[in-house]
């Protein structure tokens, strides 16, 4: 217990080196997550617009890759990014970028899937309208993503837990170095194996409060908008 | 939006390139990591070159590969057959000894296989495994792995069997699992003082010449990998086995206890001394 009140004392003390990791999580993570929505959110709606060959094969893919172990995607990066992998000699390895492209590898399929799901529905509903104004497909993609804000927003939420979440992939492709590419997540491995369970577990509380105040941010944004959409 | 992603992936990617600090990379274990020592001394070695060590600690066996590959300039890990064969097979350069302490076997109180009354190594892992005590072993092929290995070899003894349990994972998490299920298991000293969760488990058994523990330092060879920062990373191997390193080494306390032992140059007499060094401690 008293553990558990000193970590927090950390937090109120704005502790430098547990900011510094607070810090780089959000960093790597809110990086991770707006790259992979870049990715993920028009692939998800064109999979859930146009139909084309091979599309039920894209679509069965993408929510295997939902499943993704962020190990083997850590493993497969760390081997891609190692001086003796193929982009070896960019030097990305154990550096936040590193991190950065692990976790978006690992959560552009969760964001394009969930996409796709929100997109569906709509598409229905808008498919005559669409084709009465003789909406290109430009127009059609971001008409669709527009109306289906909400759910894309989740997708986007969703990634980002489980960016902030994991450990396996920034364990290994980022090394945990003391002030450079150590997060919440590795700290409270870190600080586990150590055997000091209750600061990890501490840790755990402050990364979930984070978690929380991420989410309830823009759960609030969200509402707000709906309401300035009602009073219009 | 075209633009801010530009810029965004420039930001990402070329940061780490343009920073132009000085560090190195350092791919050692978690022996050395945890216990905090890198925390005393590396601090001191950076003011004075102004170069950054940057650790990535994982096991022995990991490291090993890490530099292998090329992604370390340094390698300071605790296996000694592992460190020659990595040299040999041209990976790296100029090992030197750096410092030891040594295993130490923990278990539960009651010490059901009554280790502690052994007369040696050999001796206390052979009633574990004639009383099928349980075991838990590192199974990860990290340094302590290998050493525990290699003294079941000299037992004469293939573990095998429910008693023996390997987790697969680091010290410390198996020192965890050794805890609760209140198992013997074979440590490091240095992480065995730091460990905070040590419950009803305690040093049973150590001060065999056989549990020796020697860390070394290797540069990683410029041969096969042209882009290692040799010279920063000789700084550091030069630095550790100066007077000055050593000193920082034997004067790192965990709780008031010697942790690491400095044993660059003369480890014949260093070896002769052990009784004194690390400290008994739990």
């Amino acid at each position: 217990m008293e553990t558990l009140f000193e970590a927090w004392h950390l937090v109120a003390a704005r502790d430098p080196a547990l900011m510094q990791i607070v810090g780089l999580s959000l960093y790597v993570s809110l990086t991770a997550s707006f790259l992979a929505a870049c990715i993920g959110i028009p692939l998800g709606a064109a999979l859930a617009i146009w139909s084309f060959p091979l599309r039920g094969v894209l679509v069965v893919l993408s929510t295997s890759l939902m499943a993704l172990p962020p190990v083997v995607v850590g493993l497969s990066v760390y081997l891609l990014l190692s001086r003796a992998g193929p982009l070896g000699a960019l030097g990305l390895l154990f550096t936040p970028g590193a991190m950065i492209i692990a976790q978006t590898i690992l959560i552009t399929p969760i964001i394009l899937a969930l996409t796709r799901e929100a997109v569906l529905p709509l598409r229905r509903d808008y498919d005559a309208l669409l084709l009465s104004v003789d909406a290109g497909p430009r127009l059609k993609l971001v008409t669709l993503i527009w109306d289906a804000r909400y759910g894309v927003v989740t997708a986007i939420l969703a990634g980002f837990g489980r960016a902030l979440a994991e450990v396996g992939a920034v364990l290994i492709v980022g090394g945990n170095i003391n002030g450079l590419t150590r997060v919440m997540t590795t700290t409270i491995a870190l600080e586990t194996s150590k055997g000091n369970l209750e600061l990890a577990l501490a840790l755990g509380t402050i990364l979930l409060t984070i978690a929380v105040s991420v989410n309830a941010l823009i759960h609030g944004l969200a509402r707000f908008g709906r309401r300035y959409e009602v009073t219009r | 939006m075209k633009h801010l992603l530009c810029a965004l992936f420039l930001a990402v990617f070329a940061a780490p390139l343009l920073a132009g600090e000085k560090y190195i990379t350092l791919a050692s274990t978690t022996s050395t990591q945890n216990s905090g020592l890198f925390d005393a001394i590396l601090p001191l070695f950076t003011a004075k070159t102004g170069i950054k060590v940057r650790v990535v600690a994982v096991g022995t066996g990991q490291a090993l590969r890490i530099a292998r590959n090329g992604d370390a300039d340094a390698l300071l890990v605790h296996h000694r057959p592992s460190e020659e064969a990595f040299v040999a097979e041209g990976y790296g350069i100029d090992r030197l000894d750096v410092m030891y302490n040594d295993f130490i076997l923990v278990g539960p109180e009651t010490d059901p296989a009554q280790i502690s009354k052994a007369e040696n190594a050999i001796g206390a892992l052979s009633s574990i495994a004639h009383t099928s005590a349980n075991f838990a072993s590192r199974g990860d092929d990290s340094g302590t792995h290998k050493k525990e290995q290699e003294l079941w070899r000299a037992a004469g003894i293939s573990p095998s069997g429910r008693w023996y349990l390997e987790t697969g994972s680091g010290m410390g998490a198996t020192l965890n699992f050794s805890k609760a299920k209140l198992t013997y298991t074979l440590t490091d000293r240095g992480t065995w003082i730091t460990f905070g969760n040590k419950g009803s488990l305690k040093r049973l058994f150590s001060g065999d010449k056989s549990l020796f523990n020697p860390y070394g330092i290797i540069l990683v060879n410029p041969a096969r990998h042209p882009h290692v920062k040799l010279d920063m990373a000789r700084a550091f191997s030069d630095w550790m086995i100066s007077p000055e390193g050593q000193k920082a080494i034997s004067d790192f306390r965990i709780d008031g206890f010697q942790a690491f032992c400095p044993n660059a140059n003369n480890i014949a007499a260093e070896i002769a001394d052990r009784a004194a060094c690390p400290a008994e401690a739990d």
